[in-house]
């Protein structure tokens, strides 16, 4: 078997070759729901349902969307320039934190103040993290996929730390978390009642200022140039490093916007559970949306679904939860291979 | 070398009515070839002419649409190098596939040895590459690293690989072009020797003295289409350049100018030494306004270096760079940009181009900050695009729209818009680094008009290349880099191509009678 390289990919195939991983992810899935003893067309109805069936499920997806938005952007723009992120759990959570620190009584600020202040020191908290690894690539060729990978365990030890010590809430019966952050530092509900928030409005935003970044800027355009080629970006005068550091920043503060929106939309607070790897599963939702910003809503969307559908599932069906993980993860594999086909020809012989 | 001498010859290699197709662009249109025993047929044409896609076909490498291939009276299964390599088929590319880090005997003998055989057997290798080198004149080292080797020494350990795999066709990918005029003489005596045992050889060129001085037929392709077969006794030169690219072609006019002020000057420069490469040390060379200043030698002589250090690639150690005159600071690509230097890389592919982004978007790598293509920040597409199509007409490159990934032109149409793209802004100093390297006879001679017509308006030209041809047509003044460092400079006509060629080969000092001019 071998591969040639096809010439310029259609936008048809850009779209068939997502939804082919998709039907191969089903494929796939619908073995394991057979060997767990159920019927894989109902169970995949009752996912569905779970995820989209009533205005409820509908919100319960968006509302599990919008970190998955978040990180998938944050892995989206440092994919393209062929910066590996792979810690965006990390600065989600560093960007909790600094949520948690600001947001519960330090500043004492009007919400319309505050909560910009305290978004803008998330993404700057979350942008650091990441611009360390990416220091250490440029200056030294440090490989970093393997520091910012390392980076997550090293994060989440110092919130558990923090959630032990400094950060713990008196009120809070022993529990690791932080104290609630005040009124004026959440984000409001969209609708009375509801769980989704103004964070999903904000992810939205910020997947149409990355596109607009993307394809229209300048620092985009040198994205793309650096990813595709170091060598020939720096022979044409781009100054590949600045590009990787400016690149490592905004995608840094993406990903810490997702715990800024968790905790100041959805949670109130800090726990160790804050985020069931949002993070990693922004790379899922990246790949799926081929890297593209708008794409990525969509795919965010689509893996929140999964996974909101799966809990409602297992509940009625018998079937584990565990099923949601095992389809991303079939998803990110398919994709892969999808992108592959995408590219080049195979030849049997 | 008797052309025709062998009527009983049989044939062993047949290609029928190959036909290839990528996407809209058809490679092969319909190609069938036969080679006799112990001859060589040379395929000539322009770049993208077909002839590569031809012989990855031949080797396996691709599948052909329509066609077969047949070797020795039996039909080659398509899409399987093991098989060509069964049949006897051995393949020397332009680039070779040789592990550095191996010595020449390991390199010869990979891959031939059973996988149960935990060892190699050294000795009967030794003994057979030792005949095989006597035979041909294939002198190589046994156990030197493939690393340090010279590229003829490489381009031999080549050689030598498909001989030991009992090859009793050889197919040579412009096998002439990385060596020194004595290397490429004697490579013609080894292929002569080779020949007379009845091996059979392709050879790959868009040379055409080398073609009429070594093969015994010429196939020229042009387009994807066999357009001319001759045998080369009673070929004429004009008449194969015409088949090749369907035209008269002319060699460039370089008329006699007196040289402009000093544009660009090193001033003992030195640089970093870099894994294999040459490094410079206190190298000192002024090149001046309206003038093409030839530099030749042999590949890893420390052209990569200077190259390096002109395009800003490279920050000296030590020395200065000073543009019209003014010293620079803060030596880097973009400053070097700024400063006027128009640059033409050695690597068209992977240094001069980002081959999955489109034309527009190659165009404007240099200038994207500019006023012209952005506003704060935001980047001008409708100007991009316009300037692209400009390029694309000016320098009258094939391609479907600016939209095309430049990946999928061939090179010659790729350096055309990279020649576009480093003379736009009209520089006042040129790096020209092997720019017609792989490219036809058409292209070649395109390149070199618009490089004479820069000088021409006041332009300070380097032209680095291993083509002494090339230098010696173009060059107002020619210098040889040998071991890093720099030869006296010599006037048009000075030097014959047989000195350039001795110094060229880093005999110490200068030749003892230089030719008059």
């Amino acid at each position: 078997m071998r591969l040639e390289p096809k010439p310029q990919p259609s936008l048809v195939a850009a779209l068939i070759y997502p939804l082919a991983a998709i039907a191969a992810t089903m494929g796939f899935a619908a073995l394991l729901v057979l060997a767990a003893g159920a019927s894989p067309l109902s169970v995949f109805e009752l996912v569905a349902r779970g995820a989209a069936g009533s205005q409820f499920a509908l919100l319960e997806t968006l509302t599990r969307a919008t970190p998955l938005i978040f990180t998938g952007l944050a892995v989206a723009v440092a994919f393209r320039a062929r910066l590996w992120n792979i810690g965006a759990e990390a600065q989600l959570y560093i960007g909790a934190v600094v949520t948690v620190v600001l947001g519960t009584g330090a500043l004492p600020l009007p919400a319309v103040v505050l909560v910009p202040v305290i978004m803008a020191a998330a993404m700057l908290a979350g942008a650091l993290l990441l611009a360390g690894p990416a220091f250490l690539k440029t200056r030294f060729g440090v490989d970093e996929v393997v520091t910012t990978l390392l980076l997550n365990f090293i994060v989440l030890l110092f919130v558990s730390m923090l959630l032990e010590g400094p950060l713990k809430d008196p009120m809070g019966l022993g529990w690791p978390q932080s104290q609630k952050v005040i009124a004026e530092a959440q984000l409001p509900r969209l609708i009375q009642g509801k769980r989704l928030h103004l964070g999903f409005v904000l992810a939205l935003v910020a997947a149409a200022v990355c596109w607009v970044l993307m394809k229209k800027t300048a620092l985009g355009y040198e994205m793309r140039a650096v990813g595709h080629s170091p060598e020939a970006a720096r022979f044409a005068g781009i100054p590949v490093n600045r590009v990787l550091m400016k690149t490592a920043f905004l995608s840094g503060g993406l990903a810490a916007l997702a715990g800024f929106s968790e905790v100041a939309g959805l949670k109130g607070n800090l726990t160790l559970d804050l985020s069931p790897g949002f993070g990693y599963s922004g790379i899922v939702v990246a790949m799926l949306a081929m890297l593209n910003p708008l794409g990525v809503v969509l795919s965010a969307i689509f893996v929140a679904g999964i996974f909101v559908g799966a809990d409602a599932m297992s509940r009625s069906a018998g079937v584990p939860s565990y099923i949601a993980d095992v389809m991303v993860a079939t998803a990110l594999l398919s994709m892969v291979t999808a992108l592959l086909f995408a590219r080049y020809r195979v030849r049997w012989r | 070398m008797q052309p025709g001498a062998r009527p009983e010859a049989e044939t062993v290699l047949r290609l029928s009515g190959i036909t290839k197709r990528f996407g809209a662009l058809t490679a092969n249109d319909g190609i069938s070839l036969a080679l006799a025993r112990g001859e060589v047929v040379a395929l000539l044409g322009e770049n993208g002419a077909g002839k590569t896609t031809l012989m990855n076909i031949l080797f396996g490498h691709y599948v052909a649409d329509e066609g077969s291939v047949e070797a020795f009276g039996r039909l080659l299964p398509p899409g399987d190098p093991r098989a060509a390599l069964a049949a006897g088929i051995g393949m020397v590319h332009q680039h070779f596939t040789l592990a550095d880090n191996m010595t020449a005997l390991e390199n010869i003998a990979l891959g031939t040895e059973s996988l149960w055989r935990p060892t190699l057997d050294r000795s009967g290798a030794r003994q057979r590459i030792a005949r095989l080198s006597a035979d041909f004149g294939l002198a190589v080292a046994p156990d030197a690293m493939v690393g340090v080797l010279s590229v003829g020494e490489r381009q031999r350990v080549e050689i030598l690989k498909a001989l030991y795999r009992e090859a009793r066709i050889l197919i040579l990918d412009e096998p002439t072009a990385v060596l020194t005029p004595a290397e490429t003489d004697a490579l013609f005596a080894t292929l002569r020797k080779l020949t007379a045992t009845g091996l059979s050889i392709i050879f790959i060129s868009h040379k055409l003295n080398e073609v009429l001085a070594v093969a015994d037929r010429v196939l020229v392709l042009r387009g994807g289409r066999l357009v001319g077969e001759r045998p080369t006794k009673g070929a004429s030169r004009q008449e194969l350049a015409a088949l090749m690219v369907g035209q008269e072609v002319e060699a460039p006019r370089v008329a006699a100018r007196p040289p402009g002020p000093p544009a660009l000057a090193l001033e003992g420069v030195s640089t970093a030494r870099r894994g294999t490469g040459v490094a410079l040390r206190g190298l000192t060379l002024t090149l001046h306004a309206g003038e093409i200043t030839g530099l030749a030698g042999v590949s890893g002589n420390g052209q990569a270096a200077l190259a390096g250090v002109i395009s800003g690639m490279e920050t000296p150690t030590a020395g200065v760079v000073s543009v019209a005159g003014q010293a620079m600071r803060g030596w880097s690509p973009r400053a070097a940009i700024a400063a006027g230097i128009g640059r033409i890389p050695e690597d068209r592919h992977a240094v001069g181009s980002i081959a999955d982004m489109s034309v527009t978007e190659n165009v404007i790598s240099e200038r994207y900050r500019s006023p012209r293509f952005s506003r704060s920040g935001l980047l001008d597409w409708a100007a991009a695009r316009a300037f692209a199509e400009t390029l694309i007409r000016d320098y009258d490159v094939r391609c479907p729209s600016p939209d095309t990934r430049i990946r999928l032109l061939s090179g010659g149409n790729m350096q055309k818009l990279i020649l576009g793209r480093a003379l736009d802004g009209n520089p006042s100093v040129i790096l020209a680094n092997q720019p017609a390297r792989g490219l036809d006879v058409g292209a070649v001679a395109y390149v070199h008009k618009r490089l004479v017509a820069a000088r021409d308006r006041g332009a300070a030209v380097l032209l680095i290349s291993e083509d002494l041809d090339e230098i010696m047509a173009l060059s107002d003044r020619i210098l040889v880099i040998s071991g890093g460092a720099l030869s006296r400079p010599s006037l048009r006509g000075e030097r014959s191509i047989r000195d350039l060629g001795a110094l060229m080969a880093g005999h110490a000092g200068e030749p003892e009678g230089v030719d008059a001019a």
